[in-house]
């Protein structure tokens, strides 16, 4: 199944930020979807039409653009329901939707907007979610985002990530930018820009911060950055090269790699730049660590064996242990949130592929075809993965499900975009 | 702006609102701190005088491209880390240069080809950088005297995406302080 949804979205709300390249706004398209979408009908709220930003569009696009939905036509529905209660499932049975989304929008005397939704399963014939909100016209977005991470979560059991944020590098010619944008693309915002290269910026647990590389002074350097004041400190400049921070998930630490004393070595450190601990002594390239999900173990890429290719340590007991076999190449290794596995970089052939691998099986899965694949991140939902590909030097994003068979191009025109980062979860 | 707006407007929402972390993301713009650094010459092999470099620029032999010591680049094989014999006398020329000028300090840029993890090349580059580094000190240079760095495939030379220029980008740079 191939749906093709392609959004050139406006960037005519980010003309008041200065920095803000509208060059750099992504777009996305889908290229794949999966195999059994959940049919569901969003049927316009009661008095959308008063504003010009909808909700229920959004929603929609939010839902397609996953891959796991497919929409229903909502014309010639006479009357229009707007409540739970008024929603007759014969009618929405007989065009094939699974489930039926209404709700109403009704202005307040304070200028702001009370948005109401129901979430109807017009199989079981019983109401899902039933929601309302207090917003200004200007937190439609967000809102719509939010009332399609409930239906998400209702219908697949997994939670939405339509409200979260991804990061980026945006590359216009010599200038390089450390972007943040919402999930769909919308809302790019510069947040560090230089003229030397910025990269591996990297999401603390809480989303409020982000650590990332950069070349400024003359050689890696790994900064953290508040989003909420903008400040930012250099934790790691040592002699030598500092890269590949990552953060622990209770953002209390962070694991870099310096070559301060020789090699390529892992170190923790505290987000202030206190508190260096070198994890392991070896004399091989050891780098990329992440964090594991319950905090107690390193997956890093390291050239110990001969080739590249990820391991596991445990930070207690220091106990080692070769996660990939597969090939002479396997980079870049990124937990899932549930701890069961990583995605990472497998080169096959000469081309550079996204795949994963279950700790259990130990079944590797190839999901991409390259042919130059790389940085992956997983959604933190654990659906899908974000990634670059550097084909023919221009880097464009694009994502693909963690069964491989939603697949996403996120395209923003002249530039070159690479080093994604997907965020948090909205805190609740 | 907008968000911060939004910020503080949902946490009044009457049902099934949650607060979000959604937070202005700032603009720093270093673009004037980069540029002042000079990080462009990168490619230091030109041989280019720089009118801050210590010592008296006529008989500067660093910068004398009749002198090997005006040579500054040293070139890698595939996924190798070797330095190549060819390479040998431009840094030993180099290593006796520092052993002669106890004050002088250099730094070794690693570089890679373009293929590949970001992250990891980063390393690839600076084992190539410890290469010569370690080199050198063998000759007597000082331990203190010289700094490796990795530029990772992040700066290549040659912009291009084939194996000619992924040879020119398998690269160290020597740089002087000062220049």
């Amino acid at each position: 199944m191939i749906l093709l949804l392609r959004r050139w979205l406006a960037f005519g709300l980010l003309a008041a930020v200065p920095l803000v390249s509208a060059h750099a706004q992504l777009s996305i398209e889908i290229v794949g979807g999966a195999a059994t979408a959940i049919p569901i009908a969003i049927v316009p709220f009661d008095a959308e039409a008063t504003w010009p930003l909808g909700i229920t569009g959004i929603v929609g696009a939010d839902l397609s653009r996953s891959g796991l939905f497919r929409l229903v036509n909502t014309d010639g529905v006479v009357p229009r329901p707007a409540r739970a209660q008024d929603v007759q499932p014969a009618v929405w049975r007989g065009r094939n939707a699974d489930a039926v989304v209404v709700g109403s929008m009704r202005p307040l005397p304070d200028g702001r907007v009370d948005v109401r939704f129901d979430l109807v399963d017009v199989v079981k014939q019983v109401t899902l979610a039933s929601m309302a909100y207090t917003v200004t016209p200007a937190q439609f977005r967000a809102t719509a985002h939010k009332i399609a991470d409930v239906i998400y979560q209702k219908m697949t059991g997994a939670p939405g990530v339509f409200s979260t944020r991804i990061a980026y590098i945006a590359k216009q010619g010599p200038r390089y930018q450390l972007m943040v944008a919402d999930a769909d693309g919308f809302n790019p915002q510069s947040v560090v820009s230089s003229n030397q290269p910025l990269l591996s910026p990297r999401w603390s647990p809480d989303g409020t911060r982000i650590a990332y590389v950069s070349f400024e002074s003359r050689k890696p350097v790994v900064y953290v950055q508040s989003l909420v004041t903008g400040a930012r400190r250099a934790i790691a400049n040592f002699r030598g090269s500092n890269s590949s921070p990552a953060w622990s998930p209770d953002g209390t630490k962070l694991v870099v790699t310096l070559s301060k004393d020789g090699g390529s070595q892992m170190f923790l450190m505290n987000p202030d730049g206190t508190g260096v601990t070198r994890v392991l002594a070896s004399a091989s390239i050891d780098t990329e660590a992440m964090f594991t999900p319950d905090g107690q173990s390193l997956v890093f890429t390291s050239d110990r064996g001969g080739t590249a290719q990820i391991y596991r340590v445990s930070l207690a007991t220091h106990q080692i242990e070769r996660l990939t076999f597969e090939g002479d190449y396997n980079v870049s290794p990124r937990p899932f949130p549930d701890g069961k596995g990583i995605a990472f970089v497998h080169r096959e052939n000469g081309r550079f592929e996204i795949a994963t691998l279950d700790f259990a099986t130990r079944q590797m899965q190839v999901l991409t075809s390259g042919p130059s694949d790389e940085s992956p991140s997983i959604a933190p939902n654990g659906r899908m993965i974000i990634y670059a590909n550097e084909a023919g030097g221009g880097g464009t994003l694009a994502a693909v499900s963690t069964d491989g068979r939603v697949k996403q191009r996120l395209v923003a025109p002249a530039t070159d975009v690479r080093e994604p980062a997907w965020g948090p979860l909205p805190r609740s | 702006m907008r968000n911060i707006l939004f910020a503080a407007l949902i946490a009044v929402a009457l049902v099934g609102c949650s607060t979000t972390p959604t937070k202005n993301a700032p603009v720093v713009d270093n673009s004037g701190a980069a540029g002042a650094s000079g990080a462009q010459t990168a490619g230091a092999g030109t041989g280019a005088v720089n009118g801050n470099a210590a010592g008296s620029e006529a008989g500067n032999p660093l910068h004398n491209p009749n002198s090997i010591l005006s040579k500054r680049s040293v070139y890698f094989d595939f996924d190798s880390f070797v330095v190549k014999d060819e390479y040998k006398p431009l840094v030993e020329a180099h290593a006796r240069y520092l052993q002669s000028h106890p004050d002088a300090r250099m730094t070794i840029q690693g570089n890679t080809d373009e293929r590949g993890s970001r992250e990891y090349n980063i390393a690839l580059g600076q084992k190539r950088a410890d290469a010569v580094k370690r080199m050198m000190v063998l000759l007597g240079a000082g331990d203190n005297q010289i700094e490796t760095v990795s530029f990772g495939k992040e700066k290549p030379k040659n912009p291009g995406h084939d194996e000619a220029a992924w040879a020119e980008n398998r690269r160290d740079d020597i740089v002087y302080a000062g220049e």
